[in-house]
């Protein structure tokens, strides 16, 4: 594998989303907090939401890992808000289908950066690294 | 001793990885193992494979003979008085498990002290922390100093008249610390303490010999020292081992039985219920054959110039931050500034080179490092001195590409 193979997994873009994350921070106010940890590696995210009629009105995230679990946290926050919760879960439903290499129509979805991940599928490694947000966004839910 | 020769004996390192000669720096995780082990393995399947100690028949016999050998050739491997007190277990791990069943919930209560230290991996630390739960007994720390050293004075200190078992790693899988059990069991053993120690990173590296050393339970595992996984050894100081009261129930442990009671089987065997690891324990026997052709000495001599080349040649890169004292077996754990090492890991693997990234079992010392993961490199009989600059000629390109694509 050369470094051109090591740019389908390291985009500019999940760069960017690494260095300058978006929505890192706390929520003002009540919010759904969830904890999260990859026990195998040490990576751990706290994932906030705020939720109103059922729809993602706010979604924050703070915590510790590698370029690809923490761009992944600022992407899924990015596209989960203003989002009804089915659509959040649909959204999650896709981004596991496409860690497994799956062809997924994302068209309905309006996922946003989010699909710059898809490169991850080919490191199967690092798959648990982007799916850590998308899990903790779905426990939250749930819960 | 001739590395590229011995390396040449170890068929999984003749491979490109990612269009790439391997280069295997992760054998403080799992070793690889020479062609000798694995035809070993293979040739019992094929021609000796029986089930141990009530065969009549030639099979069992020859199953039992190789089993039983290679119990001897581990004793003579950590010079114990005598085969009883070598138990064949699943690995480092269930041999310390066994040790919290056995001795330590069996013998201490409230207002006993069990030390350990920071370094410890969770194999040696949880079942500590679940046998002080259990007993009331209470879980102490030898305080590390700055480089990640135990110094003697913190562990008199530490070590009173109350404590009734000191734990500890005969080689931190991290940061490379070589403890000085020796002098740790003397001071265990003047406050009326066992001593254990976790030698999954010691015994594969460097000769150990339990009687001088003098500690009560010396526990290792097979995979990292060229044997299969699924198999290691408990050795233990036989008056103690007597005492204790097996860990696991069921066939091949058992003496006389009845409907209501059991008696048990002597030394070693009232600790090996149920039909034992018979091919991985055939698989360390030719393990420890191999190691002791090429020489435990030779090994330690050849690792230790390793260590030395790479903390050298790793000092020299801008940005990396190293962990463990200067004096150290053979591996370096570190960080490069700005790069996550799950990040370095993978693109060292791109180029071929195999290290680990992680916690690295042992979150409590990250804390202490006041980091979330590090990278580590680490060295076996195999490795070379090329190894070591493919490693950090893939370093360099690590910190070139990050830097270029932030």
């Amino acid at each position: 594998m050369s470094f051109n193979n090591l740019d389908t997994l390291y985009r500019q873009v999940i760069m960017d989303h690494y260095k300058n994350p978006r929505n890192k921070g706390s929520v003002e106010g009540d919010a759904l907090t969830v904890d999260m940890n990859n026990p195998t590696c040490g990576d751990r995210i706290q994932l906030q939401l705020q939720v109103e009629d059922g729809v993602v009105q706010d979604a924050k995230f703070t915590g510790e890992g590698c370029s690809i679990s923490m761009s992944s946290a600022s992407m899924m926050t990015q596209a989960v808000k203003g989002k009804k919760l089915d659509d959040a879960l649909n959204m999650s439903k896709a981004f596991s289908e496409m860690m497994l290499g799956e062809d997924v129509d994302t068209e309905n979805l309006d996922m946003g950066d989010v699909e710059a991940l898809q490169g991850v599928s080919q490191f199967p490694a690092r798959i648990k690294c982007a799916t850590l947000a998308w899990k903790a966004m779905e426990k939250g839910v749930q819960e | 001793m001739d590395a590229a020769a011995i390396r040449e004996q170890f068929p999984i390192l003749n491979q490109e990885i990612n269009g790439h000669p391997l280069v295997y720096l992760d054998s403080s995780a799992t070793s690889q193992k020479p062609a000798s082990v694995i035809e070993a393995v293979d040739a019992y399947y094929r021609e000796n494979n029986s089930n141990v100690h009530r065969g009549v028949h030639t099979l069992g016999s020859r199953a039992t003979d190789q089993y039983e050998g290679a119990r001897e050739k581990v004793r003579k491997f950590i010079n114990a008085k005598s085969t009883a007190e070598v138990i064949f277990t699943r690995g480092t791990t269930t041999s310390i498990n066994t040790i919290a069943y056995s001795y330590a919930r069996a013998n201490l209560k409230e207002g006993d002290e069990i030390v350990i230290t920071p370094m410890e991996h969770h194999s040696n630390l949880i079942p500590w922390q679940q046998a002080a739960k259990a007993t009331g007994a209470t879980l102490n720390y030898i305080p590390l100093q700055n480089d990640g050293t135990i110094s003697l004075d913190d562990v008199r200190e530490t070590v009173t008249q109350n404590t009734k078992l000191v734990a500890m790693t005969h080689v931190s899988n991290v940061l490379g610390t070589i403890n000085p059990i020796k002098e740790v069991t003397e001071i265990a053993h003047q406050n009326g303490a066992v001593m254990v120690v976790d030698g999954a990173q010691g015994a594969p590296h460097m000769m150990v010999d339990v009687q001088d050393l003098n500690c009560d339970f010396y526990t290792f595992s097979g995979h990292k020292m060229c044997a299969p996984t699924g198999i290691g050894v408990l050795y233990g100081k036989q008056e103690l081992l007597e005492k204790m009261e097996p860990y696991e129930f069921g066939g091949e442990m058992i003496d006389f039985v009845d409907l209501y009671d059991a008696t048990w089987k002597d030394l070693p065997w009232k600790f090996e219920g149920g039909t034992p690891i018979i091919a991985g324990a055939v698989g360390l026997g030719a393990a420890i054959d191999f190691l002791n052709e090429v020489g435990l000495d030779n090994i330690t001599v050849h690792e230790q110039k390793l260590a030395d080349y790479a903390m050298k040649k790793l000092n020299g890169i801008d940005g990396i931050s190293i962990y463990g004292p200067e004096e150290r077996a053979a591996l370096v754990t570190f960080n490069l500034e700005d790069v996550h090492p799950h990040d370095t890991a993978t693109v060292l693997d791109a180029e071929g080179v195999a290290v680990r990234a992680g916690h690295h079992c042992a979150q409590p010392l990250m804390k202490w490092l006041d980091v979330t993961a590090t990278a580590r490199a680490s060295f076996y009989l195999y490795n070379t001195e090329e190894d070591i600059d493919r490693l950090v000629d893939s370093l360099l390109k690590t910190k070139e590409y990050f830097g270029d694509v932030f």
